[in-house]
């Protein structure tokens, strides 16, 4: 926390604006009468609540300098069963003497309150003044100057940063150590060679390739892994002058895909074979979506379906679909909750983090698979932390887990 | 056996939906019981002090009606029922319409309770993820007008609402992308909001997680969380209604799994697949 | 100039977002949150050229005689009547756009909703036939992977609890169903997430530094 002030300058102003804040005061602890009261015998009116007191205020930490945090102690008559406390109204002023502005009230048994209607950089002046049925009590304080500051850093983001440092630098040396001649070497995923094979089956029975994206738009990182496997699966139609067809859900997607599939042909010398409209804007609707797709794979009977992307309750729709007209499929969604419907019914998957390595796979691109061996080192550290993390918490050490919260 | 391999899964379609309209025509009352993340999400907004103003975020279109309009509808009525104001927000441009009847029909259930005074649906904003961090600034800058077309700021139940500070929960039922994962990404970790989530029962092995470690409070997990909280709250809903049919239904799936072993183990060597 | 503009323009916008998670500072946070609201708007007028690309291969297929052209026209005709009329719901002294009673809420309640709830409805079939067809037990992995999926299917429903109500409790189908969802499925969701999420991460550097840069356009 930043700075605690206590500043106490005695003597609550007594001028016009405080009577008319007053006055508004009065008719908010009115408020939330619905019905008009009987007269009440003045012999059982209640008095007026005792008075909040203790008013602190305080600059909130890692913020644009857009709030401050207020508590106290509550009115010795807030007490659970009394009823004799509505509420506390706060009240804030650029000056002690005034003119006094009525921010919130809140109810009664609240201690704390932060205000995020403050200026930056520019001094405040706070009082409470407890409501209830018997009346309103001035605060007998106020409370200033209180002052909202920028902060330059989040201090409760050091572990994120520690890990995004670390991050950048292992993934900059292995694509530096790789594109030098040490490239790393990756295991062989089933899935990705796949591709391919797929590729090449539809080309033998002569029949197009059906290449989804996935569902969402350009600014999910699944829907970027796909359109970059789109290029390499682009470039190998254009190769083996296959026919692709590439529906896609949104209309940023759709025109990079356009781009991509275009750009395939013309850079394979095959400009003639590039079909206008073999890249599709469908709907952003899902259902839409599907409908159309499961209508092309009926219809134009590809023989090969690439999933790749981001996808939802219709991957099991697509996929079931394509079974039936016996297309080889290959799949890859870092979804989790869609992965068993991808599993048991297309013929390979690519798992989570395997569509995003996916794109290192199929360009061979050094720099690209250097990125690999850095994402998995940071992998390493993480298990390390996770083990480190129980043992500690084990043994009651909460330090590093402390650390690790971020806010 | 043999025939069962070569089975036209249009019998299979049939069967299943013999077996989930038979219930729904004649109930089967199979007993429900309430675990432990529904009495949690239950719990949490009974804590939630009588009168405050509650964010109440219904990110889902009429794909997922079965799921999550049931967890919409008793989770109104539960806030409703202790006076409490509710700011409804839809980030699936499909949605605010339905959101708009169901939550216009529960509403009618309370007849003191007024739009614009006891609740308010704010409609539809896009940018998923942006229109949070935007609500965090303000959620009259982030929804200027209501579902309506009406000036937000006019309506009585706006004058205290300002940011996320405004509210002490947020309840969202989600049924995918923006949902509940973002809310909790963008919202819960960073504005510190208590949390509830009402989500598919695909996704809701997703959530388990957060469950865990506290950035949600409760959890209902598909039309069975559904119901289970209409129970919760002794109320008969479409949800407990719709168990009886989910029950043999998922036998039914269960028993497919087993028999479609079963055939492959019983096929002769050397049979073709 | 072509590709390095965009290049160096997506460096440096993704690096400065990367900065205003750590620095809550007005200088970094006010233009960060400008950015994330002008993507929205960005990304409403790309709607424009998605709307002209479905006339476009649509009208060309109806043109061509092409396969099932009589449903493209019925899309069309779909498109066409949907956008009008909503365009026209939505003069205020029309009603507002899908608001009640308006013909844009009759759209919305008698043809999109029934027809997105239905095709939801498909998977409940679906998932039988894949059920029947396509999960098989090979191995032992698939033996518990099968083990556990029958447990927690027939456990989330009244029908388990009914079946094992007569076992001690803690073999009751709905006890075992929440350990497993608790326990197992949690740590191997975890893991899945935590994988995920470097993968983004590596992508989203690889796109930031220019690496990756297939999504600016093809040609090489």
């Amino acid at each position: 926390m930043g700075r605690m002030r206590r500043g106490c300058v005695p003597g609550a102003g007594r001028g016009r604006a405080v009577l008319l804040a007053a006055a508004a005061l009065a008719a908010l602890a009115g408020a939330g009468r619905a019905q008009p009261r009987a007269a009440v015998p003045p012999a059982l009116l209640a008095p007026p609540p005792a008075p909040a007191s203790g008013l602190i205020g305080d600059d909130v930490s890692n913020d644009a300098g857009r709030a401050l945090t207020l508590s106290w102690k509550l009115s010795p008559d807030d007490s659970v069963g009394l009823h004799r406390v509505r509420g506390y109204a706060i009240e804030r002023a650029p000056d002690p003497s005034g003119p006094w502005q009525l921010v919130d009230s809140v109810a009664a048994r609240t201690a704390r309150f932060v205000d995020q209607s403050v200026r930056r950089n520019t001094d405040y002046f706070y009082r409470v003044t407890t409501l209830g049925p018997g009346g309103i009590t001035p605060a007998r304080s106020v409370t200033g100057p209180l002052r909202a500051t920028s902060s330059w850093f989040n201090d409760r983001r050091y572990s994120v940063l520690v890990a995004t440092i670390l991050f950048f630098g292992f993934v900059l040396y292995f694509m530096a150590s790789a594109q030098s001649g040490k490239k790393p070497f990756v295991r062989r995923i089933p899935g990705i060679n796949a591709i391919e094979e797929a590729i090449g089956r539809a080309t033998e029975m002569g029949r197009s390739v059906l290449f989804l994206p996935g569902i969402l738009d350009i600014d999910e990182i699944q829907t970027v892994a796909g359109l970059v496997i789109l290029e390499n699966v682009a470039k190998l139609t254009a190769k083996y002058e296959t026919p692709i067809t590439v529906p896609v859900s949104y209309p940023i997607p759709f025109t990079i895909a356009e781009e991509m599939v275009r750009a395939a042909y013309l850079n394979s010398a095959r400009p003639e074979l590039y079909d206008p409209t073999s890249v599709r804007f469908i709907s952003p609707e899902q259902f839409a979506y599907v409908a159309a797709v499961t209508g092309i794979m009926l219809r134009d009977r590809p023989a090969a379906h690439i999933f790749m992307g981001a996808f939802f309750a219709e991957s099991l729709l697509l996929a079931e679909t394509g079974f039936s007209t016996g297309a080889i499929q290959v799949a890859g969604t870092a979804n989790v909750h869609q992965l068993p419907f991808f599993v048991v019914a297309c013929d390979y998957t690519l798992i989570g983090e395997e569509l995003y390595a996916a794109s290192a796979y199929l360009s061979g691109d050094p720099k690209l698979v250097g990125s690999l061996k850095g994402a998995d080192l940071l992998k390493i550290l993480i298990i390390a932390s996770i083990i480190i993390g129980c043992v500690l918490e084990t043994l009651r050490i909460h330090g590093f887990t402390h650390w690790m919260q971020t806010q | 056996m043999q025939w069962l391999e070569r089975l036209d899964r249009r019998w299979i379609f049939v069967v299943m939906g013999l077996l989930v309209l038979g219930p729904l025509i004649k109930p089967l009352y199979l007993p429900l019981s309430v675990t432990e993340h529904v009495r949690a999400f239950a719990a949490a907004i009974d804590r939630v002090p009588n009168g405050s103003t509650v964010l109440m975020s219904c990110d889902y279109d009429p794909s997922a009606i079965p799921e999550m309009v049931p967890m919409t509808r008793t989770a109104m009525r539960q806030l409703l029922s202790k006076d409490c104001k509710i700011v409804i927000t839809v980030l699936w441009n499909a949605g605010p319409g339905l959101v708009d009847s169901v939550t216009h029909e529960t509403a009618r259930e309370f007849p003191g309770k007024r739009y614009g005074v006891d609740w308010i649906n704010l409609g539809y904003k896009s940018g998923n993820e942006a229109v949070m961090v935007l609500m965090g600034q303000g959620i009259a800058n982030a929804f200027p007008r209501d579902y309506s077309g009406g000036d937000t700021r006019s309506y009585p139940i706006m004058h205290r609402v300002r940011d996320y500070s405004s509210f002490p929960l947020l309840v969202n039922i989600s049924a995918g992308y923006p949902g509940t994962k973002e809310w909790v990404q963008q919202v819960q970790a960073r504005f510190h909001l208590p949390m509830v989530a009402g989500v598919t029962a695909v996704s809701a092995p997703e959530f388990y997680p957060y469950l865990q470690s506290g950035q949600l409070q409760g959890l209902l997990g598909g039309m069975a969380g559904a119901a289970e909280y209409e129970k919760a709250r002794g109320e008969k809903g479409t949800a407990t209604r719709g168990m009886d049919a989910q029950s043999l239904g998922h036998v039914f799936v269960a028993l497919c799994i087993i028999l479609g072993n079963v055939v492959r183990r019983t096929r002769p060597a050397g049979g073709t697949a | 100039m072509k590709r390095e503009l965009p290049l160096l323009t997506t460096a440096l916008i993704g690096l400065f977002m990367i900065l205003s998670f750590f620095v809550p500072h007005e200088w970094v946070s006010v233009p960060a949150d400008f950015l994330q609201a002008t993507a929205i708007i960005l990304v409403a007028f790309g709607y424009v050229l998605g709307g002209a690309n479905v006339l476009r291969v649509n009208l060309d297929a109806v043109s061509k005689r092409a396969p099932g052209w009589p449903y493209k026209v019925l899309l069309v005709v779909a498109l066409l009547v949907t956008v009008i009329i909503g365009v026209l719901d939505g003069i205020p002294r029309e009603g507002g756009f899908l608001n009640a009673g308006t013909r844009s809420k009759w759209i919305y309640d008698q043809v999109y909703s029934p027809m997105a709830a239905t095709l939801f409805a498909l998977l409940a079939f679906f998932i039988a036939s894949a059920a029947f067809r396509a999960f098989r037990i090979r191995t032992a992995e698939a033996a518990f992977l099968a083990i556990a999926a029958l447990i927690v299917m027939l456990g989330r429903v009244p029908i388990g609890d009914r079946m094992t109500a007569w076992l001690p409790h803690a073999f009751q189908l709905g006890t075992m169903q929440q350990w497993i969802m608790d326990f197992p499925q949690n740590a191997a969701k975890r893991a899945i997430l935590i994988g995920a999420a470097l993968g983004v991460m590596a992508t989203g550097l690889r796109v930031i530094l220019g690496v990756e840069r297939s999504y600016l356009s093809g040609e090489e």
